[in-house]
């Protein structure tokens, strides 16, 4: 592996990488210095209540410690994704990423059940980002962690942060305790297209309702091919209640959500549609229209077909200009740049996905 | 038109006109029950009656009815695309009761309802056994007491329950289904269990309509999952107006996952598209395609199987004009196995003369 590694590190730079979906970590302590007396004592008194049953873990236990590739613990004893130096070794150096942009994803407060104890967390974990890993490294860039649950706290910390070139994207989970598309969410949405920030939705998070529409399932694996069910209701509901009418401006970045799904829901939704859309009078083009201006996807996990060609004619259909790179370091299934994309993809699109496109939506130089 | 003569239409809904016509094949409490505690209906919330999708205007009666007869479905299927059988699959909202006795009790009567009033009364006609999930012993006793009659062909579920349909304390049902030859049907529709979506209730029908989907996307999920097809190898599963071009991402994305976390699952030994189509089937109305010609062939392709799509008008659901039953882009070839081989393959009791 090493010898390979080292033959692709030139090819990394000349791609100049972006990849849309890193994981650093924290731990508690690390967010000591932006939670006042109060929230710390919460903190260490109560804990994280999410909308499960478990003090410590998931629902569904992770195929291995941390849901983390088994070489990503650093020596110092910390967790997967919390140190710099390994990050290096492991991704940012070894492939030349010129961009990577960071979505925690605990802890950070999304998703708790206290809403003014997520803004506070939401607060640290974003002050975290730029003192302990942008300040060292320019190479990466910020997610605006917003207590999504709560639209008017989420508009109050994505304006703190307009203008300030560190931050890539809004960071939702992408399950939400109602659709996306309801008016309760609508704060964010509006205060992103003002600081001209996209919103980056990766998967995961807690509902509070069944993991699939017919009730709970048994097994991580079913929790892993249900993100694409609960994406889909989602996205749905983000184009059937209008938010796009609304918000002209709003693009949506849809993180480790796959993406061979995205063709079939906008057929899907065109289809129906068209008999019920005297329900719908507020949408004034196709549904696929909506899916097709406002959506990007990531790569990480990508699907894999049989045929290579049929990944190909999903990738036509999403658009190619629509598909950015994602590795989703240190987790298990981490995509290597090298390996990740099919080998018949010509220089053009390999480019567009590896660089051009996030560049272009991120408007990073 | 391009329907073959002798087509087996695998989805056909009767409607059922009037909660009255099932007082002659419940009990007497249940009798009183529709009088006395004013039920005045079952319809189900997932189908709401007057909506486009519900019924094709040229088939709603003056009250806006559709399908409420046995003549009006021959006259309307059955010869206008010279069906040679057709599978009536009723979706009257007897499977929604909280209460377990009287699902029971409606279940039963909607079953022989079918029989007396619509199997009867047209040679051409199959139905599915409607059973109450609720109880897994009244749903067996159900499958036990309709099997003897051999013009029903199938179990009939809806897509959102309970609990996902592989759960283990359901698997005496597809036991018995299994010993009679009967595929489990799986159709659109909720018992309202859960919100229709996994992120909680959505504003239009459109979003629930078109979250029907990812209903069947999580119950192929638990089925493969679970084990039901390695303990039932010779289940059938046919999963009815769910859409069709969502399976191969599903199964490319589901593959994918089962290779990088299969000892979670060790009964699972085969990946889950090999499995999928061995033994599960789809409807092919509602067809999720977009207008070009070219795309819905890459689309069917993208299946990679000329076996597992099964003709169905789904009527009278508003899902095509005119004849366009089977959409353009699908070769002469596949048309023949959709609508003839496939059904037969499937419903080994189609196969038998009409009793």
């Amino acid at each position: 592996m090493n010898i390979q590694h080292q033959r692709i590190r030139p090819q990394g730079k000349k791609l100049g990488l972006v990849d849309v979906d890193i994981h650093p970590k924290s731990s508690i302590e690390d967010l000591r210095p932006w939670l006042s007396n109060h929230w710390w004592h919460y903190l260490q008194t109560y804990g994280s209540r999410h909308r499960h049953g478990y003090v410590k873990g998931f629902p569904f236990p992770k195929s291995q410690p941390q849901a983390a590739r088994r070489d990503a613990w650093p020596d110092n004893g910390g967790l997967p994704g919390s140190d710099l130096d390994l990050m290096n070794e492991q991704l940012l150096d070894l492939y030349g990423v010129e961009y990577a942009i960071m979505n925690p994803l605990s802890p950070t407060g999304q998703g708790e059940q206290n809403a003014d104890f997520s803004a506070a967390m939401a607060f640290a974990a974003n002050e975290w980002q730029i003192e302990g890993w942008v300040k060292r490294d320019k190479r990466l860039k910020a997610s605006v962690i917003v207590p999504y649950e709560d639209g008017e706290a989420s508009r109050v910390e994505i304006r703190r942060r307009a203008g300030n070139k560190d931050f890539a994207h809004v960071l939702l989970l992408s399950r939400t305790s109602e659709l996306l598309g309801k008016k309760r969410y609508w704060p964010i949405f509006e205060a992103a297209c003002e600081a001209g920030l996209p919103i980056g939705i990766h998967v995961f998070g807690y509902s509070g309702w069944a993991m699939t529409n017919s009730g709970w399932p048994s097994f991580y694996i079913e929790e892993m091919t249900e993100h694409a069910a609960s994406c889909q209701a989602m996205v749905t509901s983000l184009i059937v209640e209008g938010v796009f009418e609304h918000f002209p401006s709003l693009k949506i970045v849809l993180i480790e959500a796959g993406f061979a799904w995205l063709p079939a829901l906008g057929w899907r939704l065109d289809k129906h549609w068209k008999r019920l859309r005297d329900e719908v009078p507020h949408l004034k083009r196709a549904p696929s229209d909506y899916l097709r201006e406002h959506f990007w996807v990531s790569t990480q996990p990508m699907e894999e077909t049989e045929k290579p060609e049929h990944l190909l004619d999903v990738m036509d259909w999403i658009g190619w200009d629509k598909i950015l790179f994602a590795s989703d370091y240190p987790h298990w299934d981490f995509d290597d740049p090298v390996l990740a994309l099919p080998p018949s993809l010509d220089e053009t699109r390999r480019r567009k996905i590896f660089s051009d496109n996030a560049k272009a939506l991120y408007g990073f130089a | 038109m391009n329907v073959t003569a002798q087509a087996i239409d695998c989805d056909v809904h009767p409607t059922v006109p009037d909660i009255k016509v099932l007082l002659p094949h419940l009990d007497e409490i249940w009798r009183e029950s529709i009088e006395g505690r004013g039920i005045s209906s079952l319809e189900s919330a997932s189908y709401p009656p007057k909506a486009p999708i519900s019924a094709r205007p040229d088939w709603r009666n003056g009250n806006g009815l559709a399908a409420t007869n046995p003549a009006k479905l021959a006259e309307q299927v059955l010869d206008r695309w010279q069906a040679g059988l057709a599978i009536c699959n009723c979706l009257y909202g007897v499977q929604l009761p909280f209460n377990e006795d009287m699902a029971k009790a409606f279940t039963r009567a909607l079953n022989d309802w079918i029989a007396k009033e619509w199997l009867d009364r047209d040679p051409r006609l199959r139905a599915s056994i409607v059973i109450p999930l609720q109880n897994v012993e009244y749903a067996v006793d159900e499958v036990e007491r309709c099997a003897a009659d051999r013009r029903f062909v199938q179990v009939l579920v809806l897509a959102m329950n309970e609990t996902p349909l592989g759960r283990r304390h359901l698997w005496p049902i597809y036991a018995a289904a299994e010993r009679h030859g009967l595929p489990i049907g799986i159709h659109a529709g909720s018992s309202f269990r859960h919100p229709v979506t996994s992120l909680g209730w959505p504003s239009y029908y459109l979003e629930d309509y078109v979250s029907q989907s990812q209903a069947f996307q999580s119950q192929l999920a638990s089925l493969v999952c679970e084990g039901v097809f390695a303990k039932f190898p010779n289940l059938k599963v046919v999963l009815l107006e769910s859409g069709v071009t969502w399976l191969p991402g599903f199964l490319w994305r589901f593959s994918k996952f089962w290779r990088g976390l299969r000892t979670e699952i060790p009964w699972v030994d085969r990946a889950p598209d090999e499995i999928v189509r061995d033994q599960v089937r789809l409807t092919i109305q509602p067809l999720d395609v977009p207008q070009e010609v070219d795309v819905v062939a890459r689309a069917i392709e993208h299946l990679r199987s000329d076996d597992i799509l099964l003709y169905a008008s789904d009527y009278p659901h508003w899902q095509f004009d005119e004849d366009a039953v089977i959409p353009e882009g699908i070769s002469a070839i596949l048309k023949r196995k959709i609508q003839i081989d496939n059904p037969l393959a499937t419903y080994s009791r189609l196969k038998e003369h009409a009793t």
